[in-house]
């Protein structure tokens, strides 16, 4: 069995609290204790449990019914486990949403079928699709409102169909749903019979996730394991986490930025010894030469050099209330290396209203643009959407140590 | 492929990488243990991340001063099993250094006394993270939490200001004086723990498995009678065969009927239960709807 992580993302008033409630309701995930907190906290009349309280945990939250920073959720049915992010859709908070997007597989975009395609729907759309989501739902919720409509399900899918142009899904599946009635939420409904589809649980247990376990190998020295006690005394591992593709016993890697070449001899994953990790593993490496390696060194089979530059074009997701400054050093965090850099330019900003690239170089908070950065020593990186593991990186304010912008490299 | 991850795999896998990361990025850090299973796990983690090296960080246990003898009788064992150095702060102390009242009632928790202990011990040894075994599934606030979540001087949590945590990157620098609590086992469910104690045959302290226990019955709850909790007039007392679904304070945890001796005893009878592991078994929770949250503010883990 494994585990998809999920985010949904919607409008204030689009449902997606009830949403989240519908699903962990109907599958049982909802313990006796919590049902009774929500009975109690319920107060629309006729109403016996407001399922949109399940996902709610900040006083201020409940206060003003809205979602201020990701909750994460957990379920299971029979074939999958879940990790739901339920993420804010106010664009105030879209940094707290991005947080949520960057661990997702999957994105739900919750829109409300009497509004259609909103600007909201295409900010959330563009968030997911940056920050590397590969699988977007997109569902088309308060269908009971429209007597079920197939025309209206029919033109939100054509509507979505044509923004989805400029964004980065391999895969977008739209469902017609009512949260609050429970249509094609846990089981198909019949009140929409036009509709072939799977409902959405079964879509979510059968939705294929992205792995890089195919790609190009990557690996970072994380920590280096040298006891240097008697028994021990040769020991010299260095553990970290398998980015991307396969390291086996055996293999000819080269470590960067040195670019010294050797052999791996023996790799341990949990105190034992194993012949090849892949991607998702963590492993200690043992090599054949006795070389200086430390924290943030990339080992990389030799045959499959990534790209190595000090002048990096790359995305930029702003994070910050205080807006970006050309010009100024920040730090950059590229998993477990951190260099220098500065803002060199900004090349082009884009705008979710006119789903187009605009020019300006004033980047604020939530904005999206394209830059260029100068870093104090060269890199070594994947582009984003080749390699999504090695492809990103955050930037840090230097005296707040605020993380204030999200990069995914071009 | 060869293999793929399964669930149980990735979690452990995202474990051990948060672990090294805190060691990594850290000049102090802690780990944070109570003798419950969770920080137990943790401990075992800990190992998969560090040997044949040893832990860069202590052990550093909040004696509250009403814990289980089997708990604190079970922490000595594991320390001196594993070699590792273990950091005692005393909420007794606490309480007469700074004339700090109990709460009320009879059935008392130190929950809240438990933040003076913990934050003084985090400033007499300079450390700048805290390792805890809190889960997101465990109680609403804590569903809010980052894995490496920022503290100011005062150990305070602000929810509504919380860092931007992207991808597996974890941002641990922190100005001086603020410090950070690291949660490396945030995506674990009740149920994955035990799953992944049944796989490794983690050893557990007696108290999690069914046992005969004097118990008097407080609201529908048992709470073991003990050197602080002795029967009144009126009480009913019982002696149950019980286990605890959690190991807290004597004083407000909460025994629960059951007959499990075994771990898959126990993953039955979770997988059967409707009450959420917290309800069932913590008495100063149920206070308020937002008594996590509170506590967090004020610098709990």
């Amino acid at each position: 069995m494994n585990t998809l992580r999920f985010i949904t993302a919607g409008n204030v008033d689009d449902g997606k609290s009830t949403l989240i409630g519908r699903l962990l309701y109907d599958s049982d995930s909802i313990h006796t204790d919590q049902l009774g907190v929500l009975q109690k906290q319920t107060k629309q009349e006729g109403v016996d449990i407001d399922l949109s309280l399940i996902t709610d945990g900040l006083r201020a939250e409940r206060e003003q019914g809205i979602t201020i920073d990701v909750a994460y959720k957990y379920f299971s049915t029979k074939k999958r486990k879940f990790i739901i992010a339920d993420a804010p859709g106010h664009e105030q908070y879209t940094r707290n949403m991005i947080t949520g997007a960057s661990n997702s597989d999957l994105i739900i975009i919750l829109v409300d079928a009497r509004n259609g395609i909103t600007e909201q729907t295409k900010r959330h759309a563009s968030v997911g699709s940056l920050m590397g989501i590969k699988k977007a739902i997109i569902a088309i919720n308060k269908i009971d409102l429209l007597n079920y409509s197939e025309q209206t399900f029919n033109q939100i899918q054509s509507d979505f169909e044509t923004i989805k142009k400029e964004l980065n899904y391999d895969e977008v599946i739209y469902i017609p749903v009512s949260a609050l009635v429970g249509d094609n939420i846990v089981r198909k409904s019949e009140n929409t019979p036009w509709y072939t589809g799977k409902a959405l649980l079964e879509t979510l247990e059968s939705v294929e996730i992205n792995t890089t376990k195919d790609l190009a190998s990557r690996f970072q020295v994380q920590w280096v394991i040298r006891p240097k006690d008697e028994k021990n005394h040769d020991y010299r591992g260095y553990a970290g986490l398998v980015l991307s593709g396969t390291y086996k016993v055996g293999d000819l890697v080269t470590i960067l930025p040195s670019k010294i070449e050797t052999k791996i001899v023996k790799i341990e994953k949990n105190l034992e010894e194993i012949n090849e990790g892949v991607a998702g593993d963590n492993v200690v490496l043992h090599f054949e030469k006795d070389v200086d390696i430390s924290r943030g060194d990339t080992v990389v089979l030799s045959n499959q050099l990534p790209l190595e530059s000090n002048q990096i074009t790359t995305w930029i997701s702003w994070l910050d209330n205080a807006s970006l400054q050309v010009g100024k050093t920040y730090l950059l965090q590229h998993r477990f290396k951190n260099v220098r850099v500065k803002v060199q330019e900004v090349n082009r900003k884009w705008n979710v209203n006119q789903w187009q690239f605009t020019e300006g170089d004033t980047i604020q908070l939530n904005d999206i643009a394209q830059v260029t950065l100068r870093t104090n020593q060269p890199l070594f990186y994947d582009a984003f959407d080749k390699n999504s593991k090695s492809g990103n990186a955050v930037l840090i304010d230097e005296t707040s140590y605020n993380t204030v912008g999200a990069l995914m490299f071009l | 492929m060869s293999h793929t991850n399964d669930y149980l795999e990735q979690l452990e896998n995202e474990a051990i990488y948060i672990l090294r990361e805190t060691a990594a990025q850290f000049e102090k850090p802690a780990l944070l243990f109570s003798g419950g299973k969770d920080s137990i796990v943790l401990v075992h983690l800990a190992l998969k991340a560090f040997r044949p090296g040893k832990f860069p960080f202590p052990l550093v246990h909040i004696d509250t001063g009403h814990n289980f003898p089997e708990a604190i009788e079970f922490r000595d064992k594991l320390v001196n099993q594993i070699g590792e150095k273990l950091i005692v702060g005393n909420v007794e102390e606490s309480i007469k250094k700074y004339n700090l009242k109990e709460t009320a009632g009879r059935f008392p928790s130190r929950n809240a006394l438990q933040t003076y202990t913990l934050l003084d011990t985090i400033q007499e040894n300079e450390f700048d993270a805290c390792i805890g075994g809190a889960r997101r599934d465990e109680e609403k606030a804590r569903a809010k939490e980052r894995i490496f979540s920022v503290r100011d001087d005062f150990g305070q949590w602000d929810p509504k200001l919380q860092r931007p945590e992207l991808w597996d990157i974890l941002n641990g620098k922190v100005q001086k004086g603020h410090n950070v609590r690291v949660f490396p086992i945030s995506n674990w469910t009740e149920l994955d723990v035990w799953n992944y104690i049944q796989k490794y045959n983690i050893e557990l302290p007696s108290l999690y498995f069914a046992h005969d226990r004097e118990c008097i019955v407080h609201q529908d709850k048992l709470v073991a009678t003990s050197q602080f909790i002795q029967p009144q007039e009126g009480d009913t007392v019982v002696v149950e065969r019980v286990r605890y679904r959690t190991v807290g304070d004597m004083t407000c945890t909460a025994a629960v009927p059951s007959q499990a001796a075994t771990i898959q005893d126990i993953i039955d009878d979770i997988i059967q239960t409707r009450i959420s592991e917290r309800g069932q078994t913590r008495l100063d929770d149920q206070l308020s709807e937002a008594a996590m949250e509170d506590r967090k503010k004020q610098g709990y883990f």
